[in-house]
């Protein structure tokens, strides 16, 4: 369609504000966030330019095997979101009857809703040491101590799997929706096994719905803060806290910053790999 | 024809490219104010480019469009005083009939007493009283055609373009529409643009139709002379069903020429255009000029077919015949019980005046 | 395989029991949230000592439940507040971002649209930190500069708008996108034959069109403003939000109230998510 002239009135009513948006709540905050990890004091109390920021990153062990295990948990998490969102999704769009289809979908994405904080209070009282599985367990005579369910690896990561298990299912139930019925009945018509199945025809399909899936999962669970630190407790070691004691507790900002600007740029290396893996374009994954 | 105060609509030397391709090529005609004009042509022949250059959707790249002798470069598609049916109708969704119908008036701050009083008028007009108030979604398909019609005229435009608007009818509501459309028209008297790739709307409804092939005008007259005197051989084809042979001229005799078809037939024919003898040259034949076991063969081109299937279709029943080369040829069957006796695999003879071919040079 | 092709009982069997414990997995820690709100009992925990309403109605001095528990009220109606503004701005900036995107044509498009998506790849923590950092920066700037200490600029209730805004925006922006995809732009073009100009176009065809996306997109904007805890949790000033409060509640060691809370925002989102669901349902 045309273009006419007086419409320039209609492109600068959409462009300022989102122009506004962007750079004033995106850009600036992140250049400054460059900024402050370059900062520094020197001995009188002098603001500098130093790199010791990031120095500090590489020479206390601490830093960096809070950030190796917060980067290899993330990529477990994803794996095992993914791994449980399959054969989800294919039996909701492909399996289950039709008429069930919608109040499964919607029996799905009601526990999302919900704010994160309940979900992961939730699986505290289930857990805990004095929690309903311990009594349970105890009633029953399983156990005859109650056992801490809480605070280790396994739990931090069933609960960050748990929060961010939409994100996974959703965008592979929308991919499997376009895929037809007549293609599964084709390859076992034509003696293909299920493996056969899953590996040339279901799993190519839904590639670009794994692809967004794993970016936003991996994204969420990287940059969680609440999960691990209530679910994992003292030693959940996740890289966010570093960020928070940093920032909160010792009030070293630029410390802080240079920890965030690290954090950005893994999360964006992964997710460059994890597109580039996947030959896929942002835009197309966002929509 | 240049621009002149008794043309609601005048055209001339418009081209529209996109890229390499031209759509529009050189194209320049007048629409007499109050007349039904229509522009036919096969789909992708830019008909549809034209028609929105003269809306202001797309802009001409060479050429000028004039609107009751004003100039219509550089002024919006909301300023011009035209304004177009859609082939999809466009009608909004979501306001019901009576807000559509508002719709132009509003932009143009009519006040709310007038709106409805027009509004009334136009829908006694188009047939649809007490129809205001209903929603889109519950008219059907003729009722629809009349909302997005009304939506226009009820503007007053100095022109109104239709752009296929019977296209998603079904047939019966089609022939129905046609002929409303006619009445309608000459009943407000305001000047029609229409296009289409359908030649039975374009005979039917039109003052004067215009044929339209890969960018360029074919042809321009009434209905009555594009059917009977094609002057290229795309509009003998286009406009009308017509049986083909190909040949060679043998003989020119004063305005006829003999023509030899290539399965040995020598017939005597009109011409159209450059013809000379040697030359291949295109003969078309409408199938009603064919005359079944004609009684008086005085002047007619004779020759025996076999009849291969009778097409029965109402008044418009036909016979499939072949030559015995099997050329196949389609037949005019009257449905006046005079032929009843004919069956396939019959060898009948069949006649034509010389008058009712007409004869093309055949291009490379 | 699938339910056109003929499955054995035993697949259909297994493939059904793992769903079921699928559901439990998700519905177990909410289901019991809710139920131990009505303990009769000081700690969220079992045994069952009967049912009561007392963490939701007492009013002291040994319980206090929650429609007299004034500070998580005010954190409540610090929620509610802070979830309308940003979903006003996220929904009127965002649907700017869809129009700006689908429909115009400028430099650097490319750009921006991938500066738009950023905020979906930026840890919700990253932009709390940096947004926090940008506003000290120009606080301290104006402060040095003029001499005047602007409030907005310190971790406050308007910081924490700003920060969710920035990221809950790119949602809405996609969303209207979306259903700005599946616009028939022939209805645009009919308007404006009608004598429309492009603003009228946009406001009487277009964006009645969008209403029901831009409806949903908002009350979604809502819902992610009033759980949002990453990005809050830098950028709160005096006056928490409830999923801060309920967080420092919960690290703290908690009571029942924090369950009779959970329950009501259980049954609020709940409400919310079907109507939202309902209304989509409709708009198609």
């Amino acid at each position: 369609m045309v273009i006419s002239k007086s419409s320039k009135a209609a492109l600068w009513l959409f462009l300022t504000p989102v122009l506004c948006w962007l750079l004033l709540l995106i850009v600036l905050p992140h250049i400054d966030l460059l900024r402050m990890s370059f900062g520094g004091e020197n001995d009188y109390g002098e603001h500098v330019w130093t790199l010791q920021n990031y120095r500090n990153f590489f020479t206390e062990p601490i830093y960096w095997n809070t950030f190796l295990r917060t980067a290899i948990f993330s990529i477990i998490t994803t794996i095992i979101t993914f791994l449980l969102a399959m054969p989800v999704a294919f039996y909701i769009v492909k399996v289950v009857r039709p008429r069930f289809q919608g109040a499964m979908v919607l029996m799905l994405l009601l526990p999302f809703w919900v704010s994160e904080l309940v979900r992961v209070y939730g699986w505290m009282i289930l857990l805990r040491e004095s929690g309903v599985i311990n009594h349970f367990l105890l009633k029953f005579g399983v156990v005859d101590r109650p056992v801490e369910m809480l605070y280790n690896d396994a739990t931090m990561i069933m609960g960050l799997v748990y929060t961010s298990m939409l994100f996974m299912v959703v965008p592979i139930i929308s991919a499997m929706e376009s895929l037809d019925d007549s293609l599964i009945e084709a390859a076992h018509d034509l003696g293909s096994g299920k493996l056969v199945i899953w590996y040339k025809i279901i799993l190519p399909h839904c590639k670009p719905g794994i692809t967004s899936g794993s970016i936003v999962v991996f994204m969420l669970v990287l940059g969680n803060y609440l999960t691990p630190n209530l679910m994992g407790g003292k030693n959940s070691l996740w890289f966010t806290e570093q960020i928070y004691n940093q920032f909160i507790a010792s009030f070293n900002w630029n410390q802080g910053a240079a920890f965030g600007f690290l954090l950005l740029l893994l999360s964006s290396l992964i997710i460059w790999i994890g597109l580039k893996l996947s030959r896929q374009k942002l835009g197309e994954v966002a929509s | 024809m240049g621009p002149s105060m008794n043309n609601d609509l005048s055209v001339s030397n418009l081209v529209k490219k996109f890229g390499d391709f031209t759509a529009v090529d050189n194209v320049t005609f007048a629409v007499p104010q109050g007349s039904f004009f229509s522009i036919l042509g096969p789909s992708g022949c830019g008909k549809t480019t034209l028609l929105r250059m003269i809306a202001g959707f797309e802009e001409p790249t060479s050429g000028n469009i004039m609107i009751r002798g004003k100039d219509m470069a550089g002024v919006g598609p909301n300023l011009r005083p035209v304004n177009l049916v859609f082939q999809h109708l466009a009608l909004f969704p979501m306001m019901n009939v009576e807000e559509n119908i508002a719709f132009g008036l509003r932009r143009r701050k009519v006040d709310s007493a007038t709106i409805k009083k027009k509004i009334e008028a136009i829908l006694e007009r188009v047939g649809l009283p007490d129809y205001a108030k209903h929603q889109i979604g519950q008219l059907s398909g003729g009722q629809k055609q009349r909302v997005a019609i009304a939506r226009s005229l009820v503007l007053e435009p100095s022109v109104l373009l239709l752009d296929e608007p019977l296209g998603a009818l079904d047939l019966k509501l089609r022939e129905q529409m046609k002929v409303e459309l006619k009445k309608l028209q000459a009943k407000v008297g305001t000047t029609f643009v229409y296009i289409t790739h359908d030649q039975s709307e374009a005979l039917v409804m039109s003052d004067r139709v215009v044929v339209m092939n890969q960018g360029r005008f074919e042809q321009l007259g009434t209905p009555q002379e594009l059917y009977g005197q094609p002057l290229t051989p795309f509009v003998a084809q286009f406009v009308g069903d017509n049986n083909l042979w190909s040949g060679e001229i043998t003989e020119m005799s004063g305005a006829d020429a003999i023509i030899r078809t290539d399965e040995g037939f020598i017939f005597r024919s009109r011409v159209q255009g450059e013809v000379t003898v040697g030359r291949r040259a295109d003969l078309f034949l409408r199938p009603e000029t064919l005359r079944i076991q004609p009684e008086d063969k005085e002047g007619l081109n004779i020759f025996n077919v076999t009849v291969k299937t009778i097409l029965f279709d109402g008044a418009n029943s036909r016979l499939l015949t072949v030559t015995p080369e099997d050329h196949e040829l389609l037949v005019a069957l009257p449905q006046n019980r005079r032929f009843d006796y004919i069956q396939p695999g019959q060898t009948i003879e069949v006649g034509w005046h010389p008058e009712a071919g007409v004869c093309f040079a055949a291009g490379d | 395989m699938i339910r056109t092709l003929p499955n054995t009982k035993r697949y259909s069997f297994t493939y059904g029991t793992f769903m079921i414990c699928y559901f439990v997995f998700l519905f177990a820690p909410l289901f019991v949230t809710c139920v131990l709100a009505f303990n009769n009992s000081d700690f969220p925990s079992l045994p069952w000592y009967g049912f009561s309403l007392d963490w939701f109605v007492a009013s002291g001095p040994e319980r206090i439940g929650i429609f007299n528990d004034s500070q998580n009220l005010r954190a409540i109606l610090t929620s509610f507040q802070t979830a309308f503004w940003v979903a006003i701005f996220s929904t009127i900036v965002g649907t700017c971002a869809a129009f700006l995107f689908e429909q115009e044509d400028f430099p650097f498009k490319n750009l921006l649209y991938f500066l738009m998506l950023a905020p979906l790849v930026i840890p919700g923590v990253i932009l709390g930190i940096s947004l926090l950092l940008a506003a000290n920066t120009a606080g301290t700037f104006v402060e040095n500069s003029f001499g005047i200490d602007v409030a907005l600029f310190r971790p406050s209730f308007w910081l924490v708008v700003m920060g969710q805004f920035s990221f809950i925006t790119t949602f809405v922006a996609l969303v209207v996108s979306a259903r700005l995809r599946k616009f028939d732009h022939t209805l645009e073009e009919a308007a404006m034959n009608l004598g429309a100009t492009r603003l009228e176009v946009i406001w009487h065809i277009t964006l009645k069109f969008l209403r029901p996306a831009v409806i949903g997109a908002g009350a979604v904007a809502f819902l992610m403003s009033f759980e949002n805890f990453n990005t809050t949790l830098f950028l709160v000033g005096s006056k928490p939000t409830l999923p801060i409060n309920l967080y420092l509640q919960v690290r703290d060691g908690s009571t029942p109230v924090i369950n009779a809370i959970s329950l009501l925002l259980i049954v609020g989102t709940f409400c919310l998510a079907l109507v939202n669901l309902y209304f989509s349902k409709e708009k198609d």
